[in-house]
């Protein structure tokens, strides 16, 4: 047996890195680019950042967008919850495998489908389309990753703690609050954090169901590439990487501080009864 | 000659034993079906109060849907429950006036030791004093004061055992009832907690109601057991009585040990009530009466300890004396569990004895293939037709 890292672990690993992040490093890298071409290095600046402070459309986008966001994952994470809830509980009623099937379809269902059929749906109800038309598609599709996330939460939940609470009398509605919800919540974050983040950079949905005068970052992005890509795109495609980046790593260190603190309690406790 | 009981009597308590002793608890011909399965079948009990009752029986039996229909968790789909003379029908479970210890423990996992005994007094609105008062008495009552900051994963398994009964019985419910609370420790542990029990019983003065499949269990900490199997009561008796005299074959197997002989009644007679059984070869002669007629097939329950073993020598006061060969020996420490093969036909009868190792050095001790003589007292076993 070898210690430390063989040859072929030190090139799967580069070769997959570089894959899955060279792209985004020349992005970042470009996004400093003095010069007006994106292609060709021009020196090291700033004037990107700067410039993109005063681009009133895509700055307009990128508020749109953070409402659409919002909005639409905070819908998704009360519908999703609901949604966990009845499957992983309700037991054995009729139909119960059609539905918990039918709400994971979307998640594969091709967005091209979801976003004309929500378009033929807005059309035939003779809905003007913009803000409110994009929050409602996102909710859709996003209501189904946060039912799976919540799902996996609740799968290992011990449902006497429910009836516990309410044999020492708590009401249901009460106790859902009072018990359920903060056992589940990491769950209920986590899903609307992914609501979120699906929003923010959905492209295709949002293209079917918008308007006028609601226009998201994605969509802005993109029919300025077509016009040609800006060093100002990589600078506001750089920002969102950071704020994704920032994200995860916190959520993730929240995550493993929470472990290591409840792993710590446990050995104190056995510690203190051997 | 001194009146002969069953068993030890543990305090004067026997309020089963005046017919007009109003239940506390009364399950009413009561069914519980799950689709085409019968959980409890039109079974009907009293439960007296300040008593401390095991349901008893293995997994499947209905003892634990008996008792989540008590607590208002299942709903009987026949029969009426009242507890202190009122019907439970209707009530949900958040208004009822008992309180049940989990298997699980079900604490809850975001809330400290002292918060969740304080939950139940919270939703009844007491005022603070009050409530921390008897969070208070509840910790001293468990012997808790000590981790009353803790958090449910910071304790051990014996530990939450007690935060679990501590927190069911802050509400001073009528009936505290316990679904396998003990199952979860290891041995030592337990044993003590079932003395911590009864003690704790012994001071509020509460009607506990027990479920376990635990039949050492039922029988240290209750005052009367219920054997259940296939969603009936197969006996309700204390735990001597069920141990001495099983009604059935069934009761005789799940608690303790037992050999169970067939046999046919071969004579009857009034003087003594004396009837001789025959089986493999060799008479049983017993001082019980039976139902059953000349002729007919019954078991004879007799427990190990009650066989004595011998080599040779026989025991002239007792009335049954059968030959046997050694065949196996399981030595436990306490005592050794000698198994013997008797009687005379082509199939082997095996009867169990205990022998109690009550010397460390024995002269001559029984050993494999040993020719031993069994020997019992007429009282000794029952008679059981089914």
């Amino acid at each position: 047996m070898t210690r430390g890292p063989s040859w072929f672990n030190v090139t799967s690993l580069v070769v997959g890195f570089s894959f899955l992040y060279l792209p985004i490093v020349l992005l970042v890298i470009y996004s400093f680019n003095k010069s007006r071409l994106v292609t060709v290095w021009g020196g090291f600046s700033v004037e990107w950042y700067v410039s993109l402070l005063h681009n009133e459309q895509l700055l307009d986008a990128a508020w749109v967008t953070l409402r659409v966001a919002f909005v639409s994952a905070s819908v998704a994470t009360v519908l999703g919850t609901a949604a966990a809830l009845v499957l992983v509980r309700s037991g054995r009623f009729f139909g119960r495998s059609l539905f918990s099937g039918m709400i994971f379809a979307p998640l594969v269902m091709p967005e091209v489908i979801l976003g004309l059929s929500l378009l033929l749906l807005f059309v035939a109800m003779d809905q003007s389309r913009g803000f409110w038309t994009v929050i409602l598609a996102h909710t859709t599709f996003a209501m189904c990753y946060v039912a799976v996330v919540v799902q996996s939460r609740l799968v290992g939940f011990d449902k006497s703690i429910e009836e516990a609470a309410e044999d020492l009398g708590c009401p249901p509605v009460k106790t859902f609050f009072l018990i359920t919800l903060p056992i589940i919540l990491p769950g209920v974050v986590a899903g609307w954090m992914l609501a979120f983040t699906l929003s923010l950079d959905d492209l295709v949905v949002a293209s079917f169901t918008t308007g006028p005068g609601a226009t998201t970052l994605p969509m802005k992005i993109y029919s300025q590439v077509r016009l040609g890509v800006t060093p100002e795109i990589n600078a506001v495609c750089t920002i969102l990487v950071v704020l994704v980046t920032i994200g995860v790593i916190a959520a993730s260190l929240a995550t493993r501080r929470q472990q290591v603190q409840k792993e710590r309690d446990e050995r104190t406790a056995f510690g203190a009864e051997g | 000659m001194a009146k002969k009981s069953i068993g030890p009597v543990r305090r004067e308590f026997t309020p089963w034993e005046t017919p007009d002793h109003p239940p506390f608890i009364e399950f009413r011909n009561v069914t519980k079906m799950f689709g085409d399965f019968t959980a409890v079948d039109n079974l009907s009990l009293k439960i007296y109060e300040r008593e401390f009752f095991a349901l008893l029986g293995g997994s499947g039996c209905g003892k634990t849907t008996l008792m989540r229909m008590l607590a208002g968790f299942e709903a009987p789909t026949a029969g009426q429950i009242f507890l202190d003379g009122q019907d439970l029908a209707g009530i949900p479970a958040f208004r009822r006036p008992s309180n049940m210890m989990f298997q699980s423990y079900a604490l809850f996992p975001h809330m400290s030791v002292e918060k969740n005994i304080a939950f139940g007094l919270k939703q009844d609105k007491l005022d603070a004093a009050e409530i921390r008062d008897r969070v208070a008495e509840m910790l001293r009552l468990t012997k808790l004061e000590q981790f009353a900051k803790r958090k449910p994963h910071q304790l051990s398994g014996g530990q939450r055992q007690r935060v679990a009964l501590a927190r069911s019985l802050a509400k001073r419910p009528k009936v505290l009832l316990l679904d396998e609370p003990l199952g979860a420790l290891d041995r030592k542990l337990r044993e003590e907690t079932q003395f911590e029990l009864m003690n704790i019983q012994e001071e509020l003065k509460t009607t506990f109601l027990i479920v376990t499949h635990d039949q050492e269990e039922a029988m240290t900490v209750a005052d009367r057991i219920a054997v259940m199997d296939k969603g009936k009561l197969v006996q309700v008796a204390t735990p001597a009585e069920i141990y001495e005299a099983p009604n059935s074959r069934f009761v005789a197997d799940f608690i303790g040990d037992v050999n169970l002989i067939e046999a046919k009644v071969s004579r009857k007679s009034g003087e003594g009530t004396l009837l001789e059984s025959v089986c493999e070869g060799f008479a049983i002669e017993t001082n019980q009466e039976t139902d059953a007629g000349i002729g007919d097939r019954v078991w004879y329950a007799i427990r190990p300890e009650k066989v004595r073993i011998a080599h040779g020598r026989r025991d002239q006061d007792a009335a049954n004396q059968i030959d046997g060969l050694v065949w196996d020996i399981a030595y436990l420490g306490d005592v050794s569990i000698i198994h013997s093969k008797v009687g005379e036909s082509e199939k082997d009868t095996i009867l169990r004895a205990t022998f109690a190792n009550v010397s460390r050095m024995v002269d001559n001790p029984i050993t494999w293939d040993d020719e031993v003589v069994l020997s019992f007292d007429r009282d000794a076993g029952v008679i059981l037709r089914g």
